[in-house]
């Protein structure tokens, strides 16, 4: 099946820019990033779009559809009706480059914020040993394309530009999970999720979850498992009160 | 709303000008999660302080008023199973031992911290649909940071659970007919099952049981009830809205067979087919 | 004119891929101060699309494997036609690669003692494939990429500075290599955010850049494949080898169109997935090649048995070598017995729980299930070959990476030799870490030795700069040529004449139309500016694309026998005569000179000899064996043959 499908695509850079209308050519079984391509081929050919693996694999191509954070490449045209206009919009968190490309450098300073993963010191390479159990929960996170949609959608940052410098973003919590769930992994980074990365901003109201193309389950894996890590060592009565004793003696 | 000029619109970001472009019906889930919640809200708030209907003569104890432990309890006989020793004052639930603990563990549940942030507290109302503040520092600082105790909330929400299912059970054995099934009975047990999965698919509960361990393969039966409590913690939200519902219910039940509306059916024991 | 960016470093990578990042590792560890330059943005190189695993005889599934195992298998893929040596260190030092991964953070599936999973996959004698679930690439190149951030968190610490001794120019794109006096000075090229130019000047460069899959119609292969390390070294001055052999996958996707190409893992035949025909045969029975006769299971029973044991079964015809089942595939399909859209079906819906297939293989589910609505789990796959992988690229020295020009150094896909005719699955994310490494230690090693470091010849800068605006500019009297136009023309060119099977009059034909190609190339002309401006992006890319797609045909051409990735309907056969002869691609002489040429220069491509396996190598494998792919008088030194010799 073969239409002529409407839409309407962001074009501009950091001055300024507008939504245009086009009417492209849409074929069966074709997601959005395949009528851009066309857009490209025949109208615009200067169209600036981030892509690459087309796949759902690489995470480049994320951008904004119909106002909702989604891949291009992995949003079926089957999604909308024939007569329907489809709105094609960069990532609205990140500064805007050109058209659909955003400056997503945000996220690459915030990854070298993390502290890496720290090996264990008496482990020659060969001799790790981990259980398939003691490694799921980190490899769901593992699974990660990197394609910031969660940065993207995440209102912390969408909706407060000076929360950037105190919130690393879901992206890079998990990361911090992951790290921290990590048999082997021998470093602390509970009090850093805290006061360093934000993990207090969040107030887990799961639109990062609701993006994420991989289907990670980023709030009820990670963002709460880390509240409630970062709850046993600082809001815990208990332990406040049994560190307090300690630090008496 | 006011505009956040640090927001979408923030220098740098596209220009695009519609603060969303989302054309979906955003607006229906929060609405819908407001209209619930204020619903439950005024019942609940009505049902606490009315301190009448709250016991049935076939030892049916709504768990609005359970534990019963106000003096004010002596009015329905039998209704007490605790002991009653608070004032009997008309601001004083007669379970004013267990309501406030059970407000608190729903208001500092993980999912319903995301209803209302979401549905009264428009941040963000949903997804990509800008926030109407103009700061926002989420739960870093009092009183928000105050939803980290949601842990010491759930372990008095178990006990207050076994207090619930001491009520329920109790309530099969009727002090002159034996034991006895109604209705009634059902009703309480099915409130109870619900509430005993809301509560254990907490995702305290999950962490406690085991989320907090690094090595599962060391503790594995710590792992087993982490991969089941695991299972439910997906559910929690759908056991979050059916238990506001089923106590509504249960105690809608109760107070209409206390006020001798209806009367409750009895399927087994005396009187009963 | 305009302005350049300008940087000094020891050693500069281009592509961020599996060799380019563990490269970079290598040459940063050895102190050198080390730039890597990616086309995309860092940590979404190709490698990403990896699924199967990363092949690495540590015998953690079964310990009979070994090097030696792993080294013959890989010589078998390629037909005997590999560097030995490559293959012989790749063997040997893959698990050591592995491992190395793990303390960058690494997390593969285990088996039941706590080791790393290996799974079996199409012509690796035992389970051998380090993997996670089908998303292996992803972990392979996010480690890498982590490990550089912690290099970066090193520095910082020490220097105060992220990017004092490892930068990542992330979205840039490398144009020319310059050179002093023939040996590498730098590169230029332009940032694809600004379309400013830049200049990198170093002493050594490695090129890591994949493969050249772009050119194709079909491809699992991203937009970045384009063939950027071959044709940047041929213009250097370096040679190509074996370009001819052009892995197609068998199992692409074939429906919806807009996805047909993209992969379907090996793993899915690895784990238990079926190929069948429109009649419901498994007809791979029918298509084990004389030189693997008595290897693979002759019924479907003994094949059914071998998943459960392997000691007492032989492996299933469908896991035969990438090339085999491909071209399997094609005579189906051309013989009428394809699905609907013109593939195959693989079956693993019939032959495992549905929760099972979505925990082995997520990431197929979800694609067939986001892409083509297809539940894996309930229905078979439509299936097709895919053009993959390139078996041939840069001529290096085995040992280091080196290529012919002083500082010149490649590894990976835009590499060649360790494959020979045909890659295993499995072996490429192998390929990428052993010899990653390996080139970005020469390149340290050459820099250290340096006596004098090679000047950016500005001049060259310059005209680099004039050449990449020229599309920009329409010339006079011309008709304007579309980029995209001449990028779908490109690659029906390369897929309906130098594809799967090859023909002397395609190709012939091919080399003509590539000839008509190279005149309009030289009148693209794009629109907009320079800032992130993808037209202009395919306008420069499109001369590797038809530089190389030249040095596919006309090696294809001269190899006059099928091997491996190369399959000639006029030459069927395996020639032995052909098995030591490589086909070596260089700039033509009168070419005007490497980087002053025109356009797209002119290439030659000429017979050479490559050098015999060692002995102890040779005798790894037994004389009948290997008579299937020698010629009698290379085997005079066997073993086996000089003992009856003795005996006699």
């Amino acid at each position: 099946m073969t239409y002529t499908g409407r839409f309407r695509v962001w074009r501009g850079d950091a001055e300024g820019g507008a939504l245009h209308d086009y009417e492209v050519e849409v074929n069966e079984g074709e997601v959005v990033l395949d009528v851009l391509h066309r857009l490209q081929a025949t109208q615009t050919p200067d169209l600036a779009v981030r892509w690459n693996c087309k796949a759902g694999k690489c995470g480049s191509c994320s951008a904004e559809i119909d106002g909702r954070p989604r891949l291009l490449c992995m949003t079926r045209m089957s999604a909308f009706a024939p007569d329907d206009v489809v709105t094609v919009t960069p990532m609205r968190t990140f500064p805007v480059l050109r058209d659909l490309v955003t400056d997503v450098s945000f996220n690459y300073a915030k990854a070298r914020e993390v502290p890496s993963f720290s090996p264990p010191a008496d482990l020659a390479p060969g001799e790790y040993r981990m259980q398939q159990v003691d490694v799921e929960r980190s490899q769901e996170f593992r699974k990660c394309i990197e394609c910031f949609l969660c940065q993207d959608v995440c209102h912390v940052v969408r909706d407060h530009e000076e929360n950037k410098e105190a919130f690393s973003g879901p992206r890079f919590l998990i990361r911090i999970a992951e790290l921290e769930m990590h048999p082997l992994d021998v470093a602390d980074r509970v009090d850093a999720a805290q006061d360093e990365h934000g993990l207090g901003r969040c107030n887990i109201t799961k639109c990062c979850t609701e993006v994420c193309p991989e289907g990670i389950k980023i709030t009820d894996n990670a963002l709460i498992p880390m509240k409630e890590r970062v709850a046993g060592r600082r809001y815990d009565p208990l332990v406040w009160l049994g560190r307090t004793i300690s630090r008496r003696r | 709303m006011t505009a956040t000029a640090g927001g979408v619109d923030a220098p740098g970001r596209a220009e695009v000008g519609a603060r969303t472009l989302r054309t979906d019906r955003w607006w229906l889930a929060p609405a819908a999660t407001a209209v619930g919640l204020l619903a439950f809200v005024v019942y609940g708030g009505v049902r606490t302080f009315q301190q009448q209907y709250f016991f049935a003569d076939e030892r049916y104890l709504t768990p609005f008023y359970s534990p019963c432990v106000s003096l004010g309890c002596a009015s329905e006989p039998g209704a007490a199973h605790f002991g009653m020793f608070l004032p009997d004052h008309p601001l004083i639930p007669y379970a004013a031992l267990s309501l406030p603990f059970l407000l608190g563990f729903r208001l500092t549940c993980y999912y319903y911290r995301k209803a209302y942030y979401r549905s009264f507290w428009l941040s963000p109302p949903a997804c990509a649909v800008p926030e109407p503040h103009a700061q926002y520092s989420g739960e870093t600082r009092f009183p928000l940071i105050l939803q980290n105790v949601h842990r010491y909330f759930f372990y008095v929400a178990v006990l207050v659970s076994l207090v619930n299912t001491y009520d329920a059970l109790v309530a099969f054995r009727h002090p002159t007919d034996g034991f006895v099934v109604g209705v009634g009975n059902l009703v309480l047990l099915v409130n109870v099952a619900l509430l005993w999965l809301y509560t254990v698919s907490c995702h305290s509960c999950r962490h406690v049981m085991g989320g907090r361990l690094t090595h599962f393969s060391k503790h594995p039966v710590r792992y087993r009830l982490w991969t089941w409590i695991s299972v439910l913690n997906t559910r929690h939200m759908l056991f979050a809205w059916v238990t506001l519902g089923t106590l509504v219910l249960t105690d809608l039940y109760v107070a209409l067979v206390a006020a001798g509306t209806i009367t409750d059916f009895r399927i087994l024991g005396a009187g009963g087919m | 004119m305009t302005e350049t960016e300008r940087h000094d470093y020891d050693v500069l990578v281009i592509g961020a891929g599996g060799a380019g990042l563990r490269a970079a590792i290598a040459a940063r560890e050895r102190g050198m101060r080390t730039a890597v330059v990616c086309k995309s943005l860092f940590g979404k190189a190709h490698t990403v699309m990896a699924e199967g695993g990363c092949a690495a005889a540590m015998g953690n599934v079964n310990s009979n494997d070994s090097w030696q195992v792993h080294y013959r298998d890989t010589m078998r893929g390629g037909k005997f036609l590999n560097s030995w040596r490559m293959a012989e260190l790749h063997a040997q030092e893959a698990p050591d690669r592995v491992w190395e991964l793990e303390t960058y953070g690494a997390l593969f599936d285990r088996t039941d003692d706590g080791r790393i999973h290996q799974r079996n996959f199409g012509g690796h004698t035992y389970p051998r494939l380090a993997h996670v679930g089908d998303r292996t690439g992803l972990e392979l190149i996010r480690s890498l990429q982590q490990r550089i951030v912690a290099l970066q968190q090193e520095d910082h610490a020490a220097t105060g500075d992220y990017e004092s001794h490892l930068r990542v120019f992330a979205e840039c794109t490398v144009t020319e290599l310059l050179t002093d006096d023939d040996a590498i000075a730098g590169a230029f090229g332009y940032r694809r955010e600004s379309g400013r130019f830049i200049e990198i000047a170093a002493p050594a460069v490695v090129l890591a850049t994949g493969g050249i899959g772009k050119s194709f119609q079909v491809t699992s292969n991203s937009w970045e494949y384009t063939g950027d390390g071959h044709a940047l070294a041929l213009r250097a001055g370096a040679n190509l080898v074996d370009m001819e052999f052009v892995q197609f996958h068998p199992t692409g996707m074939v429906w919806p169109p807009s996805v047909k190409g993209i992969l379907v893992t090996e793993g899915v035949r690895g784990d238990g997935g079926v190929l069948k025909n429109s009649e419901g045969e498994r007809f791979m029975f029918r298509y084990v090649p004389e030189v693997f006769t008595g290897q693979y299971a002759q019924s479907e029973e003994e094949a059914d048995r071998w998943y459960e044991d392997q000691e007492s079964n032989r492996r299933t015809p469908d896991l035969l070598p990438r090339d085999e089942v491909a071209r399997a595939i094609n005579t189906e399909v051309k013989e009428g017995r394809g699905s609907p859209h013109g593939g195959v079906y693989l079956d693993i819906a019939s032959r495992m729980e549905s929760e099972e297939i979505k925990r082995r293989l997520p990431s197929m589910y979800h694609q067939f299930k986001e892409l083509a609505d297809v539940d894996i789990t309930a229905e078979a796959m439509e299936v097709g070959p895919t053009c993959h992988y390139v078996m041939g690229g840069i001529e290096v020295d085995p040992d280091t990476g080196r290529s012919s020009v002083p500082g010149l150094f490649a590894a990976g896909e835009c590499a060649s030799g360790m494959h020979g005719s045909n890659r295993l699955g499995g072996n490429s994310l192998s390929d990428l870490l052993v010899f990653g490494r390996r080139a970005g230690l020469g390149a340290a090693d050459h820099v250290e030795a340096l006596d004098r470091r090679p000047a950016v010849d500005e001049q060259a800068v310059g005209m680099a700069a004039a050449r990449a605006l020229e599309p920009f500019d329409a010339p006079p009297g011309t008709t304007a040529e579309n980029p995209y136009t001449l990028h779908t023309d490109l690659q029906q060119t390369m897929n309906d004449l130098v594809g799967i099977i090859r023909t002397d009059a395609e190709m012939i034909s091919a080399l003509e139309r590539l000839d008509e190609l190279r005149d309009r190339v030289r009148d693209v002309v794009v629109e907009g500016h320079r800032q992130y401006n993808p037209g202009w992006h395919l306008a420069l890319d499109l001369r590797n694309m038809l530089l190389v797609g030249e040095a596919v045909a006309t090696s294809a051409l001269l190899r006059t026998e099928s091997r491996g990735g190369h399959t000639r309907d006029d030459y069927p056969d395996l020639d032995p005569a052909w098995r030591r002869r490589v086909l070596v691609t260089h700039l033509r002489d009168d070419a005007d000179g490497g980087t002053r040429g025109p356009v797209v220069p002119r290439l030659v491509v000429e017979p050479a000899e490559r050098a015999a396996m060692r002995d102890d190598l040779l005798a790894l494998f037994e004389l009948a064996e290997l008579e299937k792919y020698y010629t009698a008088d290379e085997l005079a030194t066997h073993p086996e043959r000089s003992g009856e010799r003795g005996t006699a």
